[in-house]
């Protein structure tokens, strides 16, 4: 369908060299399916897997015998395949994970001080932002730990899904951040500054007194001032993550479904990990709606449609075939119905792959159930690594 | 004016949210130009600085400015319902800071200069909740405008349609004063989010659901509900199904085993040739379509059993554009919705 080269999903994962994997994309594309798939089939072949998901439906987490995830990887049982490999699964828990990055950066009395302020805590179980630190900050960890020879991550469903890859340099402008000082400077020194320089300050701790109160300004005062300390190792450690993203021992993969809005966001993503030197592996087209092996247009099979209506018309009412007509003039609509809505995905999909036609591009046809259990992860991977060689 | 009565009657802010790849930004603008007849105005407003919905009725980005985006329908049927109005705004959490700013205290120079050194940064990474309080507070004043005029006189828009965050994320998005009363106890702040949640849990407001027949978005979704019931005055709306594909036959059509001979006949009947072949693949599509359908009706009935009315939209095949987003509003319109 394309004239971009095939995405080899085994080569890449059977490439020891390939360490680490993540799947990005926009929300609702399947993107933690296909790492649990990816992350199986790696396992079967013989790696040794972990899976790092951020937000999986329950449903998923319990297609790997989990009843729950928690932030430890937990083993998946039922592992196939004589390679010898295994996998474990674990869903990141961001609060803890951050507790964990505050007790190990500061001495124990600034940490219980910063575990308890209002700000950490908002901060910490927040939304924005937070979840793509503390993703970098696990993938680090596990990375570091050695324990696995490839880990498989899927993005958070971040509003932007690029977050993630902005996240030491977000953290690294709002420390430097001149707020960071307006906010710190009312504590450090309320009389030594000139006249003019004071005039200015003032008019800015009014405003923030006014929009935060008087106590949300102390209390992120304190916050600072308590964090300050530690903001320097936070931030090496979110920039080595960073780094390591940027090793040939990383790749990426980004996934959509054949709808423009996906594909945009898949676009984006090309674009952006190339200005990033983020090793792109490929694009993973999921749910694509194959068009089947009747051969038949969907403006012949209309029209075959409607010849059949104008027979039943014509006929009398009791005649034999009535019925057999109606069901193949029904059975006609709806293949036509599939071959347009098959028309509209290559148009779009079209539309991304000769923009970037160097991108290997593998398609996941769209299964009529979710997955629920390690046999449905598997024939997804099958699917990924295109094993039944439908394009070869 | 007409006055059909409708679902959600008496409500002024509708808040729509769903799992990401439902198609929530369609049905939201679906829903405001649904809204928009017998004169009425309505503001559609997108949270999430995606600019879907510019590109849905093919205009250029949206800025942070309430502009006139389209025309409702009115009803073709009545010649008295002359249609209405739909504006549209784009909101971000650092323009609504500022009209915060300017409208409680008469402050927007020094936000501006606040928003220089990076306050929207601050607030959006340091408290996440922070952002969400002045973007939901900028919906309840647009569903609390006054038209200018003397005072007593009627709102400026007679509804606010809300595209929200995603369905993992709107409980937290709209539960403002919890999100807040870990921060600020006391103060503006406070102050400010008590009355936003003051709006929000009332009957004003109704938050709908969009989801598709999956079994993921379902299971999302009656998540997401049960999580909004448990915050007291928060009025869950409707259950939104979008790009539902209808059956072709009837149940009993469908259960029977496709007669791949007779379809052969129709086929050839019907001046197809090669029709062996093509009758055996099309009866296989057929049985794939039964089981759909059966799958569909499995999480239709899940949905049901939530409890809360249910609209269902059709799969448009061909793309959503503004054609087929009066389609969309049409539908709404008939099955009450608005």
């Amino acid at each position: 369908m394309t004239g971009n080269p095939l995405l080899d999903m085994d080569r890449l994962i059977d490439d020891r060299r390939t360490r680490i994997i993540v799947c990005c994309g926009s929300g609702g594309v399947g993107k933690t399916t296909a790492a649990a798939a990816i992350g199986l089939r790696a396992a079967e072949r013989g790696r040794e897997v972990c899976v790092l998901t951020v937000d999986p439906a329950r449903r998923l987490a319990q297609s790997m015998g989990l009843t729950s995830l928690d932030n430890t990887p937990r083993i998946v049982e039922g592992v196939e395949g004589k390679a010898g490999g295994s996998l474990h699964a674990m869903m990141l828990d961001m609060k803890r994970t951050f507790d964990e990055v505050v007790e190990a950066h500061a001495d124990p009395a600034r940490a219980a001080q910063i575990l308890a302020n209002p700000f950490y805590q908002s901060l910490s179980s927040g939304f924005a932002g937070t979840q793509e630190y503390m993703a970098m900050e696990k993938l680090g960890q596990l990375r570091r730990s050695n324990e696995w020879d490839l880990i498989v991550v899927d993005t958070p469903p971040s509003r932007s899904a690029l977050d993630f890859l902005d996240a030491p340099e977000r953290l690294g402008r709002f420390l430097d951040g001149r707020l960071i000082r307006v906010l710190t400077a009312p504590v450090k020194a309320s009389r030594p500054f000139g006249r003019v320089l004071n005039a200015g300050l003032s008019v800015m701790t009014g405003a923030l007194t006014k929009l935060l109160g008087g106590q949300v300004l102390r209390d992120a005062q304190t916050f600072v001032t308590a964090f300050d300390t530690m903001f320097g190792g936070f931030r090496e450690r979110a920039e080595a993550t960073y780094r390591l993203l940027q090793t040939p021992g990383t790749s990426f993969l980004v996934v959509a479904a054949p709808e423009p809005d996906a594909l945009r966001e898949a676009s984006y993503f090309v674009e952006r990990l190339d200005e990033e030197r983020m090793p792109l592996a490929g694009l993973i087209l999921n749910r694509v709606h194959a068009a089947g092996s009747a051969g038949l247009s969907a403006a012949r099979s209309l029209a075959a449609a409607e010849t059949l209506d104008g027979i039943i018309q014509n006929e009398p009412v009791a005649s034999a075939p009535a019925a057999g007509y109606s069901v193949a003039a029904a059975t006609l609509r709806l293949h036509a119905e599939r071959m347009s809505l098959g028309e509209r995905e290559r148009r779009v999909s079209r539309a991304f792959t000769s923009a970037y036609p160097a991108v290997p591009v593998v398609e996941v046809p769209a299964l009529p159930v979710d997955v629920h259990d390690l046999e449905g992860l598997r024939r997804i991977g099958e699917a990924l690594a295109d094993a039944d060689g439908q394009r070869s | 004016m007409t006055t059909r009565d409708t679902d959600w009657d008496g409500v002024r802010l509708h808040v729509v949210t769903g799992k990401g790849g439902t198609g929530k930004t369609t049905v939201a603008a679906g829903l405001a130009l649904a809204l928009a007849h017998g004169g009425r105005k309505v503001l559609l407003m997108e949270t999430e600085g995606r600019q879907g919905i510019a590109r849905l009725f093919d205009r250029p980005p949206l800025p942070y400015q309430e502009r006139k985006i389209a025309i409702g329908p009115g009803e073709a049927d009545d010649g008295r319902d002359h249609g209405g109005d739909v504006y549209a705004l784009a909101v971000d959490p650092e323009g609504a800071l500022l009209d915060y700013l300017q409208m409680f205290y008469n402050m927007r120079s020094a936000g501006i200069a606040l928003t220089r050194l990076g306050l929207v940064d601050f607030a959006t990474t340091i408290a996440p909740g922070l952002s969400d309080v002045l973007v939901t507070g900028k919906a309840t004043e647009a569903a609390r405008r006054r038209r200018h005029g003397p005072p007593g006189g009627g709102y400026q828009y007679d509804a606010v349609v809300m595209d929200a965050p995603p369905t993992g994320r709107i409980g937290r998005f709209l539960n403002v004063t919890a999100e807040v009363s870990g921060l600020a106890k006391v103060g503006p702040v406070r102050t400010h989010a008590d009355t936003v949640a003051n709006v929000i849990k009332s009957p004003q407001t109704a938050v709908h659901f969009v989801s598709t027949l999956e079994e993921m978005p379902v299971q999302e979704t009656l998540d997401g509900i049960a999580e909004l019931r448990a915050i007291p005055g928060m009025q869950v709306g409707g259950i939104v199904i979008n790009m539902a594909r209808p059956a072709v036959l009837s149940p009993e059509e469908l259960k029977a085993a496709p007669d791949v001979p007779a379809m052969a006949a129709a086929l050839t009947d019907a001046g197809l040739r090669d029709t062996g072949d093509l009758a055996a693949a099309l009866a296989d599509e057929l049985a794939e379509h039964a089981r759909h359908v059966e799958l569909q009706d499995r999480e239709r009935a899940e949905l049901e059993a939530a409890g809360q009315p249910v609209y269902e939209l059709p799969m448009i095949t061909e793309g959503v554009d503004l054609s087929g987003l009066h389609r969309l509003a049409a539908e709404l319109r008939d099955q009450g919705a608005a």
